[in-house]
């Protein structure tokens, strides 16, 4: 049995605007295994992304536990979920988020400058694929590029997690795939455990395991048989 | 009413918008508020003491002429009323004396003047505070002015003696009163008004007649011209006729002490005027620039909708305009206000340093208006730009997602250097070469506030420079004696045997008009022994240098208002006793920033006078552990008409500067910091707003806060040094041209900024640009990571 790397147990979330109460999370289980790629599923609005902000230090829980190994990340303070994202964590979100005034190269060197043994911003580019557009700025990058380019840039320090939150939701199928391969090889190739929220249900087939949503809650966890290469896959 | 309803949207979407940018939209408003504010305390200012001046004149009958004689005729009176171009002509005896007062050591100086007897005077008629003038022909009555009054605790009924043509009187105080001829009043040599040492006093003309053996006579006339009338052409005429009774060449109102002080103070607040106001507007009209470019690249989309719901781009400038239209307003009634309220106590210190019985606050509608259009002027060149862009915008482009930002590589950058620097540094040049104009525009900001700075500190550095050259470099004896008339020189054998007395230097004074082309100057021509130890002359690099045996040596300021230089020729025109104009070479010319200085060898002077060895007075330097005893002889001596002490004269020039110097100089920190603190803000809370995502996306990779906030700062820290150098050149140069147009021939400022003033003017824009900073950084924790990255840029 691998380690556990996350747990969760009856983790709740709510946000109170004003007068209203939303639950974002609700009384929530979920084991995260080294190594393991994990598929979370769900309508918009079902809490999987509010689980990625915990499980990434981006947020802290209202209620329940939330461990990272021995961590526990409902009791770090801002500057203690920074260091945590720092050290473990590598994010991939639909909008890329590069940074535009830096080159893909110097994308991944910002990631590479604050980590203890990261990979040269090469290889992680290398490893996405994208080596020959290293000297290019995002705004020269096509959409596909540059979601690649923030994968290696989210690899590069090699984390213990990888968190992509809709990393095809801005691209075609054909785009998609490319940054699908992307991430399934930096979780075969570095063993990182990493966690894709999609709405897409195409997309389940290539993990390892996978969760459905509902209603701040998982509802359904299968483990796939088959995996699918991406490339194998379409929507 | 479509439209109505639609209008009243945008209105609400307005009101929003400035209840979101306020602090920015404050800091724009404060930086115009202090343009508008010191125009308006400059010019307001200005009116007030112009005006002020203006009615004292007119209601007291200040003269247009004044020329005085040894002893002039009474018959003269009407010849000189006669002369073409003259109203009125009034003659009086005006003498110096020293006073003695109850429990006052030094001497103090008077200077009598005549009322007539007869009628109450037609000219420079003396406006009484308390009691009233004196009878006809009472020979102990005087009036004394108001501010030796004060300065003395003296009150009506009181008295002290006066030693007057060589006998001591007792004189009984009737009345106190201000005068329009001094206005500022200043004793003989002095500097700065010293009214415990210097008093004027107003006697009985028949009164005077008796005590100087001037029956049928007078000393001095004074002059009202008739509208058109040739000042200089009166001048030459009443020379003519005066010369024969010793008269010592007649003047206008630019060389009548008081006046020429109160011109020299209102050209220094026009020059205000002129100099800092446009630094501001220049500054805000920027601001308002940056800001509005942001929001209405914030609001990108926001615009295209509403233009596709049929909005006009009337309608769309409307909306921008009443944005700016607001912050000016605020920004007006702001500066409205500071304005007022500085300039009145401008005035009001102006009324406690200039005499005057009444103060006028000039407050015309006028200025307010033109402060206020330009304000609005300077807003609306810093909003047309960004409003344009807004409309240029076609609904469907503005309604997609601005294309990314494209950047480049830096100027000169190789992979050598970019390896050098973190990525963060990285990130932040690119983006300054990114906004070119924006950064110039926030360095330029910087570098203005950095000059305002320079401009109001280095007033201290040039008044210590001028102290320095003056009373440590140049007059460096204890006390000046004047004598009445000249004496032989024997005297200075006289004065040596007085109690305390180390050494004795004679000098003469002569009236003098010199002249090199069409420019002429009246001032005093002075000998000087060549040895001379307490006085000294300086030369430009401020070394000393011998009086040389032949010629001239004349100020850096006659030379440039002559036009000469070392080696010229210039005529010495000699309006004392002997008259007649001589040729003299200016053997050098030499540094004094006080008045115009002409001086050569005494011996000289006397051949050139055809007198013998005859002084005027001397300078002395004496023990002052027996100061008592040797002022008590001079009381006592009647040949010493004043007295001028050199420690006195230095504390009273300080004490004065100091007052006027620190109001302007505190208000101008507050604005340079004003300036500063906007421009930071302004420029960090943009930066912050465009670069959200950025810096959001840098926290979630792990940053820690203090490493995001590097990102914006390093690019402050960048500009804000750039902008030193660049605000001491600029500092330097508003310093020069404030020494240019606030130099009179009363005095030069020099022009000195020592290194000292540079690094506080840098110290207060850097803890300004810091706090300014500091409030920023704050916002970058509030940062809402989620939101920001979920958001499509």
């Amino acid at each position: 049995m691998a380690e556990v790397v996350f747990q969760a147990r009856g983790l709740t979330k709510v946000y109170r605007t004003g007068a209203v109460e939303v639950r974002a999370l609700d009384g929530l289980d979920l084991d995260l295994f080294a190594g393991e790629l994990v598929v979370l599923l769900g309508p918009s609005g079902s809490g999987k992304s509010t689980l990625l902000n915990i499980l990434g230090g981006l947020d802290r829980a209202t209620d329940g536990l939330c461990r990272f190994r021995d961590i526990d990340l409902v009791r770090l303070d801002d500057r203690g979920l920074t260091e945590f994202r720092r050290r473990y964590v590598g994010f991939v979100f639909q909008f890329y988020n590069l940074i535009p005034s830096l080159t893909a190269r110097e994308n991944v060197a910002l990631v590479t400058e604050i980590s203890e043994h990261p990979m040269r911003p090469e290889e992680a580019l290398d490893l996405v694929g994208l080596s020959a557009r290293a000297d290019h700025f995002p705004a020269e990058l096509s959409g596909g590029e540059q979601q690649r380019v923030a994968i290696a840039r989210a690899i590069a320090k090699r984390p213990d997690v990888l968190l992509c939150d809709e990393p095809t939701g801005a691209l075609d199928s054909h785009t998609g795939i490319r940054v699908l391969e992307a991430i399934t090889a930096v979780n075969r190739e570095l063993g990182t455990t990493t966690a894709i929220i999609t709405h897409n249900a195409a997309i389940k087939d290539i993990a390892h395991r996978f969760c459905r949503f509902a209603d701040g809650r998982i509802v359904e966890t299968t483990r796939n048989q088959k995996r699918l290469a991406p490339a194998e896959v379409s929507w | 009413m479509l439209s109505l309803h639609g209008l009243r949207a945008l209105d609400r979407k307005l009101a929003r918008d400035l209840v979101r940018i306020w602090p920015q939209a404050l800091a724009i408003a404060l930086v115009l508020a202090s343009g508008v504010a010191t125009l308006i305390l400059a010019i307001g200012a200005y009116r007030s003491l112009e005006e002020t001046r203006r009615l004292y004149y007119a209601e007291y009958g200040f003269a247009d002429v004044f020329a005085s004689a040894t002893r002039a005729p009474a018959a003269l009176e009407s010849r000189i009323a006669e002369l073409p171009g003259v109203a009125i002509a009034e003659t009086r005896i005006t003498r110096h004396a020293i006073l003695d007062l109850e429990g006052v050591t030094e001497p103090v100086t008077g200077l009598l003047q005549s009322l007539p007897d007869r009628a109450r005077a037609l000219l420079n008629r003396p406006h009484i505070r308390l009691g009233r003038l004196p009878e006809a022909g009472a020979v102990s009555e005087v009036a004394i002015n108001v501010a030796f009054a004060e300065a003395h605790g003296l009150r009506i009924g009181d008295g002290f003696d006066a030693i007057l043509n060589g006998k001591k009187r007792r004189l009984t105080i009737v009345g106190a009163v201000l005068s329009p001829e001094h206005i500022y009043a200043i004793g003989p040599g002095d500097l700065m008004p010293d009214y415990r040492r210097f008093a004027i006093l107003w006697m009985s003309r028949a009164t005077l007649e008796s005590v100087f053996d001037l029956d049928g006579a007078f000393d001095a006339v004074s002059l009202k011209l008739e509208p058109g009338a040739r000042e200089a052409e009166v001048i030459a005429r009443v020379d003519q006729l005066l010369a024969r009774y010793g008269g010592t060449g007649a003047y206008g109102r630019t060389d009548q002490i008081s006046h020429a002080f109160l011109d020299a103070e209102l050209k220094q607040l026009a020059a205000l005027a002129r100099i800092i106001p446009p630094v501001f507007l220049l500054v805000s009209a920027f601001l308002l620039n940056m800001t509005l470019l942001r929001l209405i690249a914030l609001e990108r989309e926001q615009i295209g909708l509403i233009k596709a719901l049929g909005y006009s781009n009337v309608a769309i400038a409307a909306h921008y305009l009443k944005l700016v239209a607001v912050i000016t307003v605020v920004g007006i009634a702001i500066g409205f206000a500071l304005g007022t309220l500085f300039g009145q106590s401008l005035t009001r210190l102006y009324g406690k340093f200039f005499q005057f019985p009444f103060l006028v606050f000039e407050q015309d509608g006028d200025l307010y208006v033109v402060a206020a259009a330009l304000s609005i002027a300077a807003a609306l060149a810093g909003a047309l730009r960004a409003i344009y862009t807004a409309l240029a915008l076609p609904p469907a482009v503005a309604m997609s997602p601005p294309a990314p930002q494209r950047y480049a590589h830096l100027p000169g950058e190789t992979s050598a250097l970019a390896a050098h620097l973190s990525q963060m540094t990285v990130m932040s040049l690119r983006n300054m070469v990114r906004f070119p104009l924006r950064s110039a525009m926030t360095g330029l900001g910087l570098s203005l506030s950095v000059s305002l700075l320079i401009v109001s500190l280095f007033a201290f550095d040039a008044v210590e420079a001028m102290i320095d050259a003056t009373f440590f470099g140049s007059q460096r004896q204890d006390a000046t004696l004047n004598f009445r008339d000249e004496q032989s020189a024997r005297i200075t054998a006289d004065v040596a045997h007085l109690p305390g007395i180390l050494r004795v230097e004679p000098f003469r004074h002569v009236a003098a008009r010199i002249r090199s082309g069409q420019t002429a100057r009246r001032l005093t021509l002075t000998g000087r022994p060549g040895d001379a130890l307490l006085t000294r002359q300086l030369d430009l690099a401020l070394a000393p240098v011998d009086v040389p045996e032949t010629g001239l040596l004349i100020n850096r300021r006659l030379a440039e208002v002559l036009g000469v230089k070392r080696g010229s020729l210039v005529d010495v025109e000699i309006l004392d006793g002997r008259r007649g104009t001589r040729s003299v070479r200016v053997t050098d010319v030499i540094e004094s920033y006080i008045g115009l200085v002409a001086l050569m060898r005494m011996d000289q002077l006397n051949r050139l006078l055809e007198e013998g060895p005859v002084v005027s007075g001397v300078h002395i330097a004496y023990d002052r552990d027996r100061e008592a005893a040797l002022f008590r002889e001079i009381k006592a001596t009647p040949r010493i008409v004043s007295i001028e002490q050199q420690r006195r004269a230095l504390s009273r020039f300080r004490a004065t500067l100091a007052e006027n110097i620190d109001m302007m100089t505190s208000i101008y920190i507050s604005l340079a910091v004003v300036v500063a603190f906007g421009v930071v803000y302004n420029s960090t809370r943009i930066q912050l707003s465009e670069r959200a995502r950025d810096l959001a996306s840098l926290r979630v990779l792990g940053f820690h806060r203090r490493e995001v906030s590097r990102v914006l700062f390093t690019e402050l820290v960048v500009l804000a040094l750039v902008a030193q150098p660049l605000g001491w050149f600029i500092g330097h140069w508003l310093a020069w041209l404030t020494v240019q147009s606030f130099s009179s021939d009363l005095y030069t400022t020099p022009f000195v900024i020592n290194t000292a003033t540079y690094a506080k003017a840098s110290l207060v824009t850097i803890a300004a640009t810091a706090a300014s900073a500091l409030t920023v950084h704050q916002r970058i924790a509030a940062l809402d990571l989620v939101a920001v990255l979920k958001t499509r840029e």
